[in-house]
């Protein structure tokens, strides 16, 4: 084989890579650059300006639906991440048992089932719950979220326990560590990284969905995205952009945080 | 012996007692708030629709299944396939596929650019492809709109240098609605390419080469079969959601180009016609199902054949 011959190369493989690198980042640069425009259009560059966030900080609804969202996401992703540790605990680190596969489909059923399907679903449900009990607060916001974030916080909570080491736990043991103890002191410590990153993926999955949120919400519960579904059906402007990036910047600021977190673990 | 043994089972109980106390809340929280739902979903789809949405009590019948691909004349009582059910069945499938192709076509040389970075560099690669994954839905097509319409980037652009006279009308069409899930859903086909890409072996693409293969052969004859498994992961996990989209065909599509995710809410809103929105959900769901256990077969066999 001749010299200087990259067997990795294929023609046009970077090229390709490189535009899509591009086209997926200018839709949202567009949509970043033009919430800090000075003039009223899209079409003109006015200069740069905080005026669509002022405006936007200064919308009632903007700031009771980001409130919602954010308090919602909270609620979800602390019960979410409690009920995928006990989870994890009680699926890994064991030969297998009468169950477990059962287990880990229910776990894995929220992602199988299309979104729209679990939304009507839930519309069906809570519609009645709602009448019968006459309750129509955020409880069922909070419950359809914490559901679908479970599997989500499973993932790196589980990875996490898959790949710690046994012998720290059984030391404990052998030291008349009860097992309340052994978990406080040894494996909560060593797990919690897991925790942390799970916490965090619910949380950006919840503060993500629109779809279920704008079927079980009741009058008066809009949250940022479902708001914004409601404001892009009838006119768009700037200020769509300026929530678009406060939000934006949230999720990339908790994604690269779990990124770090993950990182450092290897 | 016996009772060494018997103590030994009694813990392994016991530890098993426990596995299901701990598992207990997320079993019943997704019990009642994901699985749960839908067999009411099911029973829903054989009632009578009510007048103003919702059911009639403990009425049942099939119109909401037979409404799903079939229509009755109100005057006449002819029955005629449903048009416009087709047309918005036929649409949903077409829009998935050429999605499921467009991100294949653009994530299959991404995805190998990533695999064949160094590999320190490749983490970040990722992490700027999952990046805008991790950011709202709803966010990201508003963020294509932008780019789309008709006062967007892309028209601005094009008339400025004068390459077109008129603005080219992008937003309400099958063509946004698919560059919209294009763009929404291509992360989901570079992780699954990529994580099988990141195993592969050069040596069998040098082998390649030292019997004369040109790139394209090699491209096709060796890698494409390596990466098979991703292939087909990346295939499933765009397809899937892009079948049941509400929200991209929705903000892109406007509402004239409907699909199935929009025709289920609608049966739920000013169609009042629960039932019907049952039936079609439960379609929905059966059609991911089967697409699903299609994946879960070839996994398997991908599985034995390359351990």
């Amino acid at each position: 084989m001749a010299r200087g011959f990259a067997i990795k190369k294929l023609p046009g493989f970077t090229f390709i890579a490189m535009l899509t690198f591009f086209l997926l980042y200018l839709p949202i640069a567009t949509l970043v650059v033009f919430a800090f425009n000075g003039s009223d259009s899209f079409v003109n560059w006015g200069g740069p300006s905080l005026r669509w966030f002022e405006q936007a900080m200064a919308n009632e609804d903007v700031r009771e639906a980001s409130l919602r969202s954010l308090w919602i996401a909270a609620w979800a992703a602390v019960l979410a991440s409690i009920c995928a540790t006990m989870a994890a605990l009680a699926t890994t680190r064991t030969a297998p048992y009468r169950g477990l596969t059962f287990k880990y489909a229910f776990i894995n059923q929220p992602l199988m089932v299309p979104e729209i399907v679990t939304a009507v679903a839930l519309l069906i449900l809570f519609s009645r719950i709602k009448v019968w009990s006459g309750y129509s607060g955020l409880g069922y916001l909070i419950l359809a979220h914490t559901a679908f974030c479970i599997p989500f916080a499973y993932l790196p909570i589980r990875a996490r326990l898959e790949s710690m080491d046994t012998t720290l736990e059984r030391a404990a043991a052998d030291l008349y560590a009860t097992p309340w103890q052994a978990f406080k002191r040894v494996t909560f410590p060593l797990l919690w990284p897991g925790i942390l990153a799970g916490f965090m993926l619910a949380f950006v999955i919840s503060l993500d969905d629109v779809v279920i949120t704008e079927f079980v919400k009741s009058g008066g519960q809009d949250t940022l995205p479902t708001y914004m579904l409601g404001q892009l059906r009838r006119s768009v402007s700037p200020e769509m952009n300026a929530i678009s990036t406060v939000f934006l910047a949230l999720s990339v600021l908790i994604v690269t945080v779990f990124f770090l977190v993950n990182r450092k673990r290897v | 012996m016996g009772q060494a043994a018997d103590f030994e089972n009694a813990a392994r109980r016991r530890d098993i007692a426990n596995r299901w106390l701990l598992s207990a809340p997320t079993l019943l929280i997704i019990f009642v708030a994901a699985i749960g739902p839908l067999f009411i979903v099911l029973v829903y789809s054989f009632m009578v629709k009510g007048d103003y949405g919702d059911v009639k009590p403990w009425q049942f019948s099939f119109d909401g299944w037979f409404g799903v691909l079939f229509q009755r004349d109100i005057f006449d009582d002819t029955v005629t396939w449903s048009d416009t059910h087709l047309r918005i069945f036929g649409r949903s499938a077409v829009l998935a596929l050429l999605t499921t192709l467009t991100t294949f076509v653009v994530g299959f040389p991404t995805a190998y650019f990533i695999a064949t970075r160094p590999e320190k560099s490749r983490d970040i690669w990722l992490f700027l492809v999952t990046i805008p994954f991790w950011t709202n839905l709803l966010i990201r097509t508003y963020a294509v709109m932008e780019v789309i319409r008709n006062e967007g980037l892309f028209n601005t652009l094009l008339l400025s240098l004068g390459i077109i006279d008129a603005p080219i009308q992008l937003m309400f069409t099958n063509t946004a609605i698919m560059i919209g899930m294009t763009y929404v859903y291509l992360p989901l086909m570079v992780l699954p390419l990529y994580a099988s890409m990141e195993k592969i072996d050069f040596r069998l693409v040098e082998a390649g080469y030292d019997l004369y293969a040109t790139r394209l052969q090699v491209l096709w004859r060796v890698i494409v079969p390596l990466v098979k498994p991703g292939i087909i992961a990346g295939s499933i996990l765009v397809f899937i959601p892009a079948l049941g989209a509400y929200v991209t065909p929705r903000v892109l599509g406007g509402g004239k180009n409907l699909m199935l995710g929009n025709l289920i809410d609608l049966q739920f809103g000013q169609g009042r016609n629960w039932p019907l929105g049952a039936a079609l959900s439960i379609t929905l769901m059966a059609i991911v199902m089967v697409a699903l256990l299609f994946y879960a077969r070839t996994a398997s066999k991908q599985g034995g054949a390359h351990g």
